[in-house]
């Protein structure tokens, strides 16, 4: 297990995902995991063997050191990329799990093929706010943890068996702050995506039920009776799913209108 | 998460790109790309450990060492490549989303006598114009704008493109003035001007494909001008025969070795 098999798993996750999830999936594969694997592991690589001390005291260097990095920032990294990356998979076991029971029950579950329950709508969404709550977290966390952004070139410690207070130097302060900042800058980026995001699903669908209410109203107050159906909002417990940015926003007074997460299926 | 897998996203855009386009990407991956993986890493392997200063103070070589690489060459490259690299996504999903659109309208039954099915949509080489080339231009724009940019980093950061043998370094904790040591300068030395020198042939390549999108964009402009003062009633069937010329012409050279479109 490496690297692939969560790049593989999130390629996945593209067929489902809006215009801004494919792009958030492209800042984190290209900023953030390829540059974690290529360039960010490396700096951190002989941490410990080039921290030094000003002490011949054994023991002193294995102590700050310990002191100093509870855990090193490059697996902080890691595990955020992990974390960050994981809600996504939710999307995809419910498709998976939709399609189980499309299988199962041996005739297709909804009226046409492309449309899909609320509750992946809902689903997609728990998955950003999951999302963006791991990476505010993981950002407050290395915050807390090392006091900053910044790598100092210089540490005082005075924790015993040091016999006073050390200098003990960490080796490529510089190189290692500016990765860390690069990490920082990626993940803010993904956070206002996330945010960009969200807000988008959510405005859309409230302008889809406000649409929605104001036909049943037109519709009750003309007299003609045309073949109408829709899904209300919260009727059937959640709107339909959201489809494409570039898709219409009026309703058709048609057949159901097929909405789906950028896939590629009918109009509207 | 590798160099591969940019690799692969990269040589899907291949297709789409013009002739200059596929060299440049040639170059990018065998005389760069490559490089960067199989020899620079060995050179610069042991940078930090055979760094030596002249003094038993601790903690003085890790000041020097810092002072001197703020940022080690071959991250730096790397970030190079990676940046450079990216603009070409931008084409990737500008595509992607053509042939979304497209696809859309051919279930709706607008574009059916243009082509057979969805499949016959996806293997179609979409043409470099029209906001496509708006997108590819800048493309190679911030290709260009990142290159530069980087080149000019390392410069500033390590005073030219050559590495001393030797350097002098005083800063606290060192007690005095003390000779540090790098290890290998002479290979690093050479591989930096390897570097240096693709780099600059990759922003040589870039200007040379501006500048023919730019003169193909002009050309075509000036002949349908022409065409349409001239000759008012064949424009339309010329544009074609000359579009159908373009074509054949533009996809004749797809062939650039080692390189799966």
């Amino acid at each position: 297990m490496s690297w692939m098999f969560l790049r593989d798993l999130l390629s996945g996750v593209n067929k489902y995902s809006t215009g801004i999830g494919r792009i958030w999936l492209v800042v984190v594969f290209v900023f953030r995991l390829l540059v974690y694997m290529v360039a960010a592991e490396h700096v951190w690589k002989d941490e410990q063997k080039e921290f030094e001390c000003n002490s011949r005291q054994p023991g002193c260097e294995n102590v700050c050191f310990d002191n100093f990095f509870p855990i090193s920032q490059v697996r902080l990294w890691a595990l955020q990329l992990i974390m960050v990356s994981t809600p996504s998979l939710l999307v995809v076991l419910h498709v998976a799990y939709h399609e189980g029971r499309e299988k199962r029950h041996r005739k297709k579950l909804y009226v046409s093929p492309g449309t899909m329950d609320g509750g992946l709508w809902y689903t997609y969404l728990i998955s950003l706010i999951v999302k963006t709550g791991f990476e505010i977290g993981f950002l407050v966390l290395f915050y807390k943890l090392y006091d900053g952004f910044g790598v100092p070139y210089l540490m005082k410690c005075d924790l015993k068996p040091c016999p006073n207070t050390v200098d003990c130097f960490i080796s490529k302060p510089t190189e290692k702050t500016i990765f860390i900042f690069f990490l920082v800058i990626t993940s803010c980026l993904c956070i206002v995506l996330n945010f960009t995001e969200l807000s988008f699903l959510v405005f859309k669908c409230f302008i889809k039920c406000y649409l929605q209410k104001y036909a049943k109203k037109l519709k009750s107050s003309v007299c003609e009776c045309h073949s109408l159906r829709y899904v209300e909002c919260g009727g059937r417990g959640a709107p339909p799913l959201l489809r494409n940015h570039h898709s219409c926003l009026a309703i058709n007074i048609l057949p159901l209108p097929e909405a789906k997460l950028l896939g590629d299926t009918q109009g509207c | 998460m590798d160099w591969g897998a940019l690799h692969a996203v990269i040589g899907g855009v291949n297709k789409h790109s013009t002739s200059i386009g596929k060299v440049w990407i040639t170059v990018i991956f065998i005389f760069r790309v490559m490089i960067l993986v199989v020899a620079a890493h060995e050179v610069w392997g042991d940078e930090q450990e055979d760094f030596v200063c002249n003094t038993l103070q601790p903690g003085c070589k890790n000041v020097c060492y810092d002072h001197f690489f703020p940022v080690s060459h071959i991250r730096l490259w790397a970030l190079q490549l990676i940046f450079v690299s990216t603009p070409a996504l931008l084409v990737a999903m500008h595509v992607a989303y053509y042939r979304h659109e497209t696809a859309r309208k051919f279930r709706r039954g607008e574009k059916r006598n243009e082509f057979k099915d969805i499949e016959d949509i996806k293997k179609q080489k979409v043409r470099i114009e029209g906001s496509l080339w708006w997108t590819y231009t800048s493309s190679i724009f911030f290709r260009i704008i990142f290159e530069a940019a980087f080149m000019y980093v390392f410069y500033f950061l390590y005073s030219g493109y050559h590495l001393p043998w030797v350097l002098k370094c005083g800063i606290d904790p060192c007690p005095n003035l003390v000779d540090c040591f790098i290890s290998r300068p002479t290979e690093k030395t050479v591989f930096t001007i390897f570097m240096i020198s693709a780099s600059v042939i990759c922003m040589l390549l870039n200007v040379a494909e501006l500048c023919y999108l730019l003169l193909k964009v002009c050309f075509r402009r000036s002949k349908r001008a022409q065409a349409q003062s001239s000759h008012p009633n064949h424009t339309l069937k010329e544009n074609k025969q000359n579009e159908m010329n373009e074509l054949i012409s533009d996809s004749g050279q797809n062939a650039i070795t080692g390189f799966p479109s």
